[in-house]
């Protein structure tokens, strides 16, 4: 049976039960509170050791999942491609298994291929948490996401959240909309047909390629980075028809409830997808995020060590 | 919490004995403190709600402006990776620095003393205090630790296959009561 209060691993959302996402979102509210503390450290994950294997550059990311381990008391080792043997030609293997001979309990894992993380968590015996694996997932980003959602309106069942920009790049919108689904939200999403990803009339989301129908009456909107990084090709005219168009700026933002939220996971382009004005209003909740995002993150990382605890019995 | 697998026993404490432990421990914690302030700290979850009952009969015996915090020991226990059950982390809040200050710890039920060692050990994370007393509802005796209480409501002796449950209205239940049950594996 499934225990709720335990993770073998995090890949992905997808397939995570209600009870499952509820119990980290309740976790993280625990683990909220430790931040806020003089001395920000708790003893649970005292002789764990998380290595933070990130193939694919990432500094915000490595940094929350860090300061997360730190304060569980767990020891961290960064491995990074930039002082890795990938770039000397070393598979991913043998490079995973090499980190194993430093007995790590819990490996925090980024990297550009789909599915990777699901490929070590089959042949390595070592709790994996996915920190993004290329355009496929995301689940500590659409975690902290939720927190953040249910911190502010209280629940996410019922919820109306618009997800605008690259969809088709992101493994941030992916994420949230397995989570989201998972948990009762409702969810549109609005981008130029470019950025939309095939296959999506299999999830039960709303698609537009505008943004007005997307954001009117919502309760949420999030807004994804334009990722130039990802994209082969031009899949829009310019910055300044981009921000035209799919842009959120105050006079759109008037067409989503009042107390909506403005969410994005940065980081931001600003004046491309968000106007500092509204990126700096009173219902930006991009920082708390930020915030989030380490309590969040502990919760998992306790979790999958409690897994790992359990299964020694 | 299981109401299945465990069968009642025997009613140790009714309401109005809680109401008398309750009002008893105030009294005499006034009569062992030579100051006005202090800080009562409840443990998560059925210390809290005997921390709320004592807050009220301490103000009652004069006690000013008692300032009040819950803990969750959660994170600092020895069995966190090993328990059968598993409890969900709960908040721990308490907004103020415990330096200098007297902390009246406040458990429902006292048993192996595991429980407040791992209190003791979350507290010194929030300052260092002048003193730490405990207080509890109710010791049930087998200690696996070298922890007393300062004040307990009752003392009773039990086997190590009864469950002690402090049960109170504002968790839920019908009526104030301390019951033991069988605890059935």
């Amino acid at each position: 049976m499934e225990n709720p209060n335990t993770l073998n691993h995090l890949l992905a959302l997808e397939g995570l039960s209600k009870e499952t996402v509820t119990s980290i979102l309740d976790h993280a509210v625990g683990f909220k509170e430790v931040s806020k503390r003089r001395i920000k450290k708790v003893p649970p994950l005292r002789g764990v050791t998380v290595v933070l294997f990130f193939i694919e550059n990432s500094t915000r990311t490595r940094i929350s999942f860090e300061v997360a381990a730190k304060r569980l008391s767990a020891d961290t080792l960064n491995f990074s491609a930039s002082t890795s043997s990938l770039s000397k030609g070393e598979t991913l293997l043998d490079t995973a298994k090499n980190l194993m001979a430093m007995q790590p309990d819990i490996i925090v894992m980024r990297h550009f291929a789909p599915g990777a993380a699901k490929f070590l968590s089959e042949r390595i015996p070592a709790g994996i948490v996915n920190a993004g694996d290329g355009p496929h997932a995301h689940p500590t980003q659409a975690l902290l996401d939720m927190y953040t959602m249910r911190e502010r309106k209280g629940r996410l069942e019922g919820l109306e959240v618009a997800i605008v920009g690259d969809i088709a790049h992101s493994r941030v919108a992916r994420s949230n909309i397995h989570g989201l689904l998972t948990m009762g939200a409702k969810v549109r999403l609005a981008g130029p047909r470019t950025m939309l990803p095939t296959m999506i009339d299999r999830f039960p989301v709303s698609v537009h390629d505008r943004i007005e129908p997307a954001i009117e009456g919502a309760d949420v909107v999030m807004m994804l980075r334009i990722q130039k990084e990802r994209m082969g090709k031009d899949l829009f005219p310019s910055d300044r028809e981009y921000a035209r168009v799919f842009g959120l700026d105050s006079q759109k933002l008037k067409l989503a409830k009042p107390d909506c939220l403005v969410m994005h996971p940065g980081p931001m382009n600003r004046g491309v997808e968000i106007t500092p004005e509204v990126a700096d209003s009173t219902q930006s909740v991009i920082l708390e995020q930020v915030e989030n995002g380490v309590a969040v993150r502990m919760a998992v990382l306790f979790m999958v060590a409690r897994h790992l605890g359990v299964s020694e019995e | 919490m299981g109401e299945t697998n465990k069968i009642e026993k025997r009613v140790i404490m009714d309401a109005r004995a809680v109401e008398l432990a309750v009002s008893d421990l105030a009294g005499r914690i006034r009569a062992a403190s030579d100051e006005d302030q202090v800080c009562l700290i409840g443990i998560q979850t059925g210390g809290v709600y005997v921390a709320q009952r004592l807050h009220k009969a301490m103000e009652a015996v004069g006690f000013k402006d008692i300032c009040f915090g819950r803990l969750d020991i959660t994170l600092y226990r020895d069995d966190i990776f090993t328990a059968l059950q598993q409890p969900v982390v709960r908040s721990t809040d308490i907004r103020f620095d415990l330096t200098g200050k007297n902390v009246i710890l406040v458990d429902d039920v006292l048993y192996t003393g595991r429980t407040i060692r791992a209190a003791l050990d979350a507290l010194v994370d929030f300052g260092r205090p002048r003193r730490v007393r405990l207080a509890v509802l109710v010791d049930r005796g087998l200690r696996e630790y070298p922890i007393q209480a300062d004040f307990a409501g009752r003392t009773v002796n039990t086997d190590a296959n009864e469950t002690v449950q402090v049960e109170l209205v504002e968790m839920g239940f019908e009526r104030d009561r301390v019951v033991v049950y069988e605890r059935q594996s």
